[in-house]
């Protein structure tokens, strides 16, 4: 496997929102979900990865929760908010909007 | 709902910073644990599952800043990082700290101390109702040489009536009052103002508590009404409202008191604690007469008029006066008018503005001083800046550092600026008490904000020079050059060495003005007033009442005033005058010379007068000089002699001998010149004028100067001679217990004062000037240890080395030296019109200048030069 797909600028975001959609995970389960979603394509480096939750919980996006994880050992597992639940569905919005244009254009006849 | 997590999340990560900080290590600690946990159950040894973890986690730390760079108040953290930094790089050099917070406080005390004054007087705006419009009238002088003399009563009858362009009019005058002691308390003289009925409503200010005056108040019939300043109710009254209504005793006179002025108002000066309606206290002849300029007027302009329309309007009125009176030529032909702040507070303009400029160079050359120490300090630090550059501090980030140890170093001097200026107002305040508005000057707001603004400005001033000289791109070579045996670089002794010459120019103005003040209050002082001033006592005193209605029972009282005062062991000699000299100009008076053909009509020749006693020249040692004083046993009618100055001989009768030829003033018949005096200067700082004396046992005037010559300590008789005046008349109060000196030295008090000032803040930055010399120079032979070493074990004389460094030093100074003089040649033409008998470019005081500064420069830089040429070489090469 050669050196993991850069992710688009601000496609992070969506990310983690996506993988929250469902159940609230920690930072680990965050990263091992979306590794293991996109088939071991995207590789979300810790380096990007926690400051993106840091800055989307100050935005009030997502809240952060202190509990035992599967292990006994205290995590601290992130949660969609209401507000964030919003923000989720306009990126995705944007997300499709972007990608069929980009399709539309790779994939001209 | 989300602005509202946003803001609880924004006050958490601002007062659980700490908390939030070791949770963030904890979540990336599980991170960690997780991964090596998979790296087990991949079948790893735990110490491989650990390393392999730790490569793929990457810089733990460098993962924890990215972290926390995405958290709120990220700014505020730096901030105070940046702020611990600096204030814990400036405790490990804490004289250097001290040093340049005592400098930057001076510098900023000074100017916020001078700001407040010339803020408070000068440019705030006057308390009253639309101040822009109320404006001071004056007549021209009746011979049209001054445009700003004081008007007339009839004059003012007349502008009030006849003008279009001013509102309202309102006349005062000064007026001393004797103010009777009630129920045993002690009699005070007060200084007050008669004034129209309509001051207050011209200003637009009401009384306090009572009521103002009115028209029917004002008028030589009413019963005497007055209004009492705030401080004066407040002292004599002890604060008390039930003495409204109640009757006080000015001059013997009953007068209701109606009012309390406001305690913040002054008007016309803070000495003023009483105010009485003109009309009633003034006799008609003086209110109507149109030649006897007396008063001040004060008009409000119509909003639709310009000033030039008032002048006009003003001008045509008494111009028609004195085209209907040709037989008066004292009826002025024009008017002038000036803004009332302008009027209050011109004579302070210039000297607050010198004053306040000489702050300004103060607190530049504490910012060069400091911009010094800052690049002494830099360049001693570069080897520390280079490796930190190196080792990747961000050059944003070491300018920032940099500019926030200069801020707090600035902060940290205007803090006790502020602390300082308040000190120095109050001394200000205290030691001028003559000054217009005095009463307004508070620190306040806007000094507070001016304070901040020199602050930031002093921060960026230093800090960026400063930070000129130390940002080096090349951190490659200054690590090289810190190699063993190589002269330290140079960079930053050039700008060192032009910032220092500025500030040596800068002081050299500064030195040249204080000089030149000096020089000039040293002649005022030394002027020869034309009597004696040692061992001489003044005293004032003013006779009121039914007691005195009588000239008889004024001559009574004068002669049995100086007759005791004259028996009393230790008195030399006494005399009663109305105004010795230094007491000011007093009052002039037209008159003819009785021998000469009669002036053409419409022209006037005036001259200074006084009422003087006969023993008044022999008391004051005022020379006789052809004739005699007037003969004691002419009285009343019978004392028709006059005494005429020796200018006045030369002006008015020159070439004649004046000994009994007869001078005609007012109505009455002739007096006859039996004596020439002596010239004597009515204030220092002008040349003798022609004066006329005219005897006080005529009978004609009420008040005036007792003066006392002793042997010996002459302020030990005050008390007696008060005990004498008391005997003779219990309700009389004395003011003004002065001895010449000191009276003196109170109408020269404003010239003395600002050459102290100035001396003060040339010799505050002279000591700066040369502290900065020395720093410099002392750093460049530290910096040169080494390479002073290598030349004297080659063979290099110690003379050799010292000479060398002694010219390095004096070269800025002397370039700054002749920069100064330059500047100061320019610069104290400026202050021409306040110098007396001085000229701007006096070579005494540029002489003496240029030696003290060179004095100064050559001992600044004659420690650090010795110290080079005393270095022993084996010990200057070993040292790294």
């Amino acid at each position: 496997m050669g050196k993991p797909s850069d992710l688009l600028q601000g496609t992070l975001d969506l990310l983690i929102l996506k993988t929250l959609l469902m159940e609230p995970r920690h930072g680990w389960a965050i990263a091992k979900r979306i590794q293991q979603i996109s088939g071991e394509v995207l590789q979300v480096q810790q380096g990007s990865l926690y400051p993106a939750l840091h800055r989307l919980e100050q935005q009030a996006w997502i809240k952060a929760k202190w509990a035992a994880s599967e292990t006994g050992r205290q995590a601290k597992f992130y949660s969609l908010t209401a507000a964030g639940r919003a923000q989720l569905e306009k990126e995705t919005a944007n997300w499709s909007r972007l990608s069929t244009a980009i399709d539309l254009i790779v994939n001209e006849a | 709902m989300r602005w509202f997590v946003q803001l609880r999340m924004r006050i958490q990560m601002l007062i659980g910073r700490g908390k939030a900080g070791v949770r963030l290590d904890d979540e990336l600690q599980f991170h960690l644990e997780q991964q090596i946990a998979e790296n087990v159950a991949a079948g790893m040894s735990a110490e491989e599952a650990h390393y392999a973890a730790l490569r793929a986690f990457g810089n733990p730390a460098l993962l924890r800043e990215q972290a926390r760079a995405t958290w709120n108040w990220t700014w505020l953290e730096l901030l105070v990082r940046d702020v611990r930094h600096g204030v814990r790089t400036l405790m490990r050099t804490p004289g250097f700290a001290a040093i340049a917070i005592l400098v930057i406080a001076l510098g900023i005390g000074a100017n916020v101390a001078m700001f407040t004054v010339v803020h408070s007087v000068l440019l705030k705006p006057l308390p009253f109702q639309n101040p822009e419009r109320l404006f001071r009238l004056y007549e021209h002088s009746s011979d049209d040489m001054f445009a700003f003399n004081i008007v007339a009563g009839g004059v003012y009858a007349e502008w009030k009536t006849q003008n279009r362009s001013f509102s309202d009019l309102a006349l005062l005058g000064d007026a001393v009052f004797n103010l009777s002691g009630e129920n045993g308390q002690l009699p005070e003289i007060a200084h007050g103002t008669n004034c129209t009925w309509n001051l207050f409503t011209t200003l637009g200010v009401r009384p306090a508590l009572g009521r103002d005056f009115t028209a029917a108040d004002d008028q030589r019939s009413a019963n005497g009404t007055v209004l009492l300043s705030w401080g004066l109710w407040k002292r004599r009254f002890g604060g008390d409202p039930a003495i409204l209504n109640q009757a006080i005793h000015l001059n013997r006179r009953s007068y209701t008191v109606i009012g309390i002025m406001p305690a913040w108002f002054a008007y016309p000066d803070a000495a003023t604690q009483l105010w009485t309606p003109i009309y009633h206290d003034k006799p008609a002849s003086v209110m109507e007469s149109l030649g006897d300029h007396e008063f001040q007027v004060i008009g409000r302009l119509h909003p639709g008029f310009t000033i030039a329309q008032g002048r006009e309007d003003l001008s045509l009125i008494v111009r028609r006066l004195h085209d209907q009176h040709l037989n008066n030529p004292m009826i002025s032909k024009a008017a002038e008018i000036s803004p009332l702040l302008d009027d209050m507070v011109g004579d302070f303009k210039r000297p607050l503005y010198v004053l306040m400029s000489a702050t300004g160079c103060l607190l530049l050359i504490a910012c060069l001083n400091v911009a010094n120490l800052l690049v002494a300090r830099g360049a001693a630090r570069r080897r520390e800046l280079a490796i930190r550059t190196a080792l990747g501090g961000g050059r944003l980030r070491l300018l920032r550092e940099q500019l926030m140890e200069s801020f707090l170093l600035s902060a940290a001097g205007g803090s006790a600026g502020m602390l300082l200026a308040y000190g120095a107002v109050q001394w200000l305040v205290h030691m001028r008490p003559d000054m217009s508005r005095v009463e307004a000057i508070h620190i306040d707001g806007i000094a507070a904000l001016f304070t901040v603004g020199l602050i930031v400005l002093c921060a960026l001033f230093s800090g960026v020079i400063a930070s000129f000289a130390t940002t080096d791109k090349r951190i490659l070579s200054t690590l090289q050059s810190s190699a063993r045996g190589s002269s330290s670089g140079q960079a930053g002794t050039g700008l060192r060495r032009s910032l220092l010459s500025i500030e040596i120019g800068i002081t050299v103005v500064l030195l040249v003005a204080a000089g030149l003040f000096i020089k000039s209050y040293a002649h005022l002082r030394s002027s020869d007033m034309g009597c004696a001033t040692e061992n001489t006592l003044t005293m004032r005193l003013a006779l009121f009442g039914g007691r005195y209605g009588q000239p008889a029972q004024l001559v009574n009282f004068y002669t049995a005033l100086l007759e005791r005062v004259r028996s009393l062991p230790g008195v030399e000699a006494a005399g009663f005058v109305q105004a010795v000299p230094g007491q000011g100009y007093w009052g002039d008076n037209g008159f003819s010379i009785v021998e000469h053909p009669p002036l053409p009509q419409g022209e006037a020749q005036f001259a200074i007068f006084r009422f003087a006693d006969p023993g008044y020249f022999a008391a004051m040692r005022i020379p006789l000089l052809r004739g005699r004083s007037f003969d004691p046993s002419q009285r009343l009618d019978h004392a028709r002699e006059v005494v005429v100055s020796k200018s006045f001989a030369d002006t008015y009768l020159p070439g004649e001998d004046p000994l009994g030829k007869h001078l005609h003033s007012g109505p009455g018949a002739a007096y006859t010149i039996v004596g020439v005096v002596g010239d004597t200067r009515y204030t220092p700082s002008e040349e003798p004028k022609p004066m006329q004396y005219y005897p006080l046992f005529a009978g004609e005037s009420d008040n005036g100067t007792l003066v006392i010559r002793s042997n010996r300590e002459v302020e030990q008789l005050a008390l007696p001679v008060q005990r004498i005046v008391r005997d003779l008349d219990h309700d009389l109060a004395v003011s003004d217990v002065l001895t010449m000196d000191q009276l003196l030295g109170k109408s020269t008090l404003d010239a003395s004062f600002d050459a102290t000032l100035l001396l003060g803040f040339a010799v505050l930055s002279l000591v700066l000037a040369a502290v900065g010399l020395f720093g410099v120079l002392s750093y460049i032979v530290a910096q040169r240890t080494n390479e002073i070493g290598i030349r004297m074990a080659l063979g290099a004389q110690r003379e050799q080395i010292l000479r060398t460094v002694l010219l390095n030093g004096l070269r800025p100074a002397l370039v700054g030296l002749a920069f100064g003089l330059f500047a100061s040649a320019g610069v104290t033409r400026l202050i021409r019109s306040m110098l007396y008998g001085t000229q701007p470019l006096d070579p005494a005081v540029f002489t003496a200048v240029t030696a003290a500064l060179f004095g100064a420069a050559l001992v600044a830089c004659a420690i650090p030069a010795w110290r080079a040429s005393r270095l022993n070489p084996m010990i200057a090469l070993r040292m790294e």
